[in-house]
């Protein structure tokens, strides 16, 4: 067991957990933070996306001893005070969940595009979005919400 | 809230002709409603459930009304509440929706079984499960409003009419909210049963048929949505188990000791298929399951071969010994001796599995007493509605509190109870301390309960005009109903028919997966279909036009699946397309897509589908779109990569890097879904998507290549055999 110090949505928490624990572990089951989700546990669906200093990474692949104090970390929770986060928006606009399970990580890795590539063709989000599973086949509606959510963000800006 | 007998005695108890009776009782502040056969019953239920209601009004005007179905992304959460408010006249934005108590007495529906009430999220049943049981419970909420009013204001009930969450007196133009009537609520001498004509008039709907954005999303988006995987409790405890890669093996561990002298291992806990551990945090249950040492016992599974049994079941049907006979109409072997040209084709599935996105899991807890027990979980429900618990504890019904959860995905598996008996016997172990039992990934894969594989021999007849005269099924497979269902065509004129079941057993769990045996069997009928438009030259939407012509219905469909798809029309090269006819859960549904393959990989793409559906009425039209999109793309991952192997007794798959679903990649460019206008009674439409597309996609591949793809999942290895052949 080792203590760590983490920067989650701009708030820093203490864990005291074995070394090689998963940062998805210690936010889902340690800490209470459950928006991120379990789905595979070797970096294949997704599930389990956050940002990381705002790169989008699989939290169920990141031992807590790997990550340093100053990373900031945000979660599904910290993305907006009330999901009205405009890619949030777009989900709902577009009707996109069905179970609802993979869409924590589908909208954290949508986020993570458009901040890279605020104008992105239907290639290039397929490309970027193609690691986050959806089971309940909702991806039509991701793809639209991701343009949607373009041209909130474009009109904002 | 423990009820006193006062508090009942005070409820008034009514009983209606037709099964649906309402009750409307005052205690405290708020009026409940509850629908119930049986007084009894109801006072029995009462007793222990305070909030026992389909619906719940307060003065400030909120109205919750309750769900009885599960919500596992098919949208029952806002489609059942939508028919009660459509005849309840409620003002959807005071509208709240929350989970009923799983208590079938009260919740259940009998479309189920006549005689028992049941409630069950399966078999796409939930919307016309429910439907006449929300529009009468909706009517008779109505009908008290309404009345109360009535006796409030000293004027006859006919003179008052209802506008969105508030009654009305035109007369003297006072009109009282539903909130407001909450410290006036009386109860009638007698509530009607209303009759079709006496319901809202169709052409009033606000709800029915016209889309409200589904009430579960807001908080899905924002990752609040609790599944059951989310629940935490103080105190809770962690629990895996290991159960081998051999279906049913027993276990035999040789490293207790060891195990149990791990930091935070708390119990072992063996199981006739397994070994479970409770730990104190869930990363060290799940390091200890990493260094179990277990040996595993023989079962009938052992030495098994997924991949070679094809050989066996090919001698099997054509072995003598009829198997169950499912359909015999007219005289087969008569009609197959004197056709003009008699077909014999077999096809194949090897077994898929649910991969629903949300492992299994459950938090259980025993009381300290080991009489009660209470869980939190996603489940698909079931015949007992306390999913096995009572009987596994040696416990009554009612001490057996069920919390039930969003649900990431179903498809099926979660209308087993598995998971919540191991973790209600992890918790047992440790009372009243509650146990959050964890199924890895792996867990899941390998210990699934697959659709199962089947060889089927289909055979048919046909005249010199090319017109089918017998058509002939013959599944072998395990599973009973799992291979059984959809092997009827009632709907196709053809004179002979005849369908049967030889069953073998391998040990292989098996479970209902989306659309059951609609899968793999309408991907034989509606192959085998194309196959004899291929020979006779004619195009297969004709056959299917001959085929359907008694049936006007499913005619429709067919009619307007071409007419968006714009079959005739030609194609750029290396682009075909393929037509699927079928019926599933009581809906009709024709299916087109349009694929093109590259030769050189075996690779095919889905580019287009279009599917045109009669679904009876329809609820909320984009969710059953979202539906049918989602069980179009769910259908293609399966039926272009998904496979579950099993050598020597052992499932070969573990977890997303072997057993393969579709990616965002591998999307289709649109997805078109139309639904035929109809006034009969709502049908099911999660599952209409799924089986359309192995038989499309396979009579597209017959059309663009002339060869034949008969044995499902079409991986490129098999696609790249079949364009050699
Ligand atoms: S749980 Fe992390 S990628 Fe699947
Ligand atoms: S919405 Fe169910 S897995 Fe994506």
């Amino acid at each position: 067991m080792a203590a760590y110090s983490l920067n989650i949505n701009n708030k820093i928490f203490q864990v005291d957990v074995e070394e090689d624990t998963s940062l998805l572990w210690v936010l889902r089951e340690h800490l209470g933070l459950t928006g991120t989700k379990y789905g595979c546990g070797i970096a294949l669906c997704g599930s389990c996306t956050v940002h990381v200093d705002g790169n989008p990474m699989r939290a169920c692949a990141m031992p807590v001893n790997g990550l340093d104090k100053n990373q900031k970390i945000t979660t599904i929770e910290g993305l907006s005070e009330n999901g009205d986060h405009p890619v949030q928006e777009a989900w709902i606009e577009a009707q996109a969940p069905q179970c609802g399970y993979c869409q924590s990580g589908q909208i954290m890795q949508a986020v993570a595009l458009l901040g890279e590539n605020p104008n992105p063709t239907k290639q290039e989000i397929k490309a970027y979005m193609n690691g986050n599973l959806c089971r309940c086949g909702t991806y039509l509606r991701i793809l639209k919400a991701i343009e949607l959510a373009a041209g909130k963000i474009a009109a904002k800006t | 809230m423990e009820l006193n007998n006062q508090g009942i005695s005070r409820r008034e108890f009514l009983k209606t002709s037709g099964g649906v009776a309402l009750f409307i009782g005052i205690s405290g502040l708020l009026p409940h409603m509850i629908s119930c056969k049986n007084n009894k019953e109801v006072q029995k239920i009462l007793e222990k459930h305070e909030l026992t209601a389909w619906v719940k009004i307060s003065e400030d005007g909120q109205v919750t009304i309750y769900n009885p179905a599960a919500e596992m992304g098919q949208g029952s959460m806002t489609s059942l509440p939508a028919i009660f408010a459509e005849e309840m006249d409620a003002d959807w934005s005071m509208v709240n929706v929350e989970f009923s108590p799983q208590e079938s007495d009260i919740y259940g529906s009998d479309k189920w079984s006549a005689s028992n009430k049941v409630m069950l999220t399966a078999g796409s049943m939930i919307t016309y499960g429910y439907y006449s049981i929300m529009r009468q419970a909706g009517a008779q909420a109505r009908y008290i409003l309404m009345h109360s009013a009535a006796e409030h204001w000293q004027v006859p009930i006919g003179d008052l009419s209802t506008a969105p969450g508030e009654v009305i007196n035109e007369k003297d133009n006072k009109r009282i909210g539903y909130g407001d009537l909450v410290p006036y609520l009386t109860m009638p001498v007698s509530l009607p049963e209303f009759s079709e004509a006496e319901l809202k008039d169709p052409k009033n709907y606000r709800f029915i048929g016209v889309d409200r954005p589904r009430v579960d999303i807001p908080e899905k988006v924002a990752g609040t949505a609790k599944f059951a995987i989310d629940i935490q409790l103080p105190d809770m405890l962690y629990g895996v188990l290991e159960r081998g890669t051999i279906h049913g093996a027993s276990p035999t561990l040789h490293n207790e000791s060891e195990i149990l002298g791990l930091k935070g291992i708390l119990k072992l806990v063996p199981f006739d298929y397994g070994i479970g551990i409770i730990a104190e945090t869930l990363e060290q249950a799940l390091a200890a399951k990493k260094l179990l040492n277990i040996t595993w016992g023989e079962t009938t599974a052992s030495g098994f071969n997924s991949q070679d049994c094809y050989e066996a079941y090919d001698k099997i049907a054509s072995g003598k010994s009829a198997g169950k006979v499912i359909t015999n109409e007219g005289d087969i072997e008569n009609a197959l001796k004197s056709a003009s040209k008699a077909f014999s084709i077999d096809y194949k599935n090897d077994y898929v599995y649910h991969a629903q996105m949300e492992p299994l899991n459950v938090v259980a807890q025993v009381g300290a007493d080991g009489k009660s027990a209470e869980v939190w979980v996603g489940s698909q429900q079931g015949f007992d509605s306390k999913l096995g618990i009572p009987d596994y504890l040696g416990i009554p019904a009612e001490s057996v509190k069920i919390n039930l959860q969003y649900l990431g995905g179903g498809f099926g598996r979660r209308s087993m109870t598995d998971f919540v008996l191991e973790g209600t016997g992890l918790a047992r172990e440790v009372a009243p301390r509650p146990v959050k039992l964890i199924w890895t990934r792996e867990d899941d894969v390998s210990y699934g309960a697959y659709r199962p594989l089947t060889l089927q021999r289909l055979r048919a007849s046909a005249d010199a005009s090319g017109k089918i005269t017998g058509f002939s099924h013959c599944i072998v497979g395990d599973g009973g109903h799992l291979v059984a269902s959809g092997i009827g065509i009632d709907y196709y004129d053809i004179p002979n028919k005849y369908a049967e079941w030889r069953e073998v057993s391998e040990g292989i769990r098996l479970k209902h997966w989306r659309s059951v045996g609609h899968g793999p069997n309408k991907f034989a009928i509606e192959c085998m279909v194309d196959e004899i438009a291929t020979h006779f030259k004619q195009d297969p939407a004709d056959l299917r036009r001959n085929l359907l012509a008694k049936s006007p219905r499913a005619l429709a469909t067919l009619e307007k699946a071409i007419s968006m798809s714009d079959w005739y029309s030609s194609l750029p090269e290396n682009r075909s397309k393929g037509i699927a006819f079928l019926e599933r859960s009581g809906t009709l549904s024709t299916g087109v897509c349009e694929i093109s393959v590259d030769r050189s990989t075996g690779k095919i793409s889905v580019h287009h589908f279009w599917s045109a559906s009669d679904a009876g009425i329809i609820i909320q039209p984009d969710n059953v779109k979202a539906q049918m999109e989602g069980g179009i793309l769910m259908g293609i991952g399966s039926v272009l990569k998904e496979q579950i192997t099993i050598v020597d007794g052992q499932v070969q798959q573990s977890n997303f890097n072997d057993y393969e679903i579709m990616r965002m990649a591998d999307i289709p460019d649109s997805v078109e879904t139309a639904l035929i206008e109809s006034r009969e009674p709502p049908r099911g439409v999660g599952e209409s998507g799924t089986p359309l597309v192995a038989c499309a996609i396979a009579n597209a591949f017959l059309k663009l290549t002339g060869k034949t793809l008969r044995h499902l999942p079409f991986t490129p290895e098999r696609v790249l055999n079949a364009l050699n052949s």
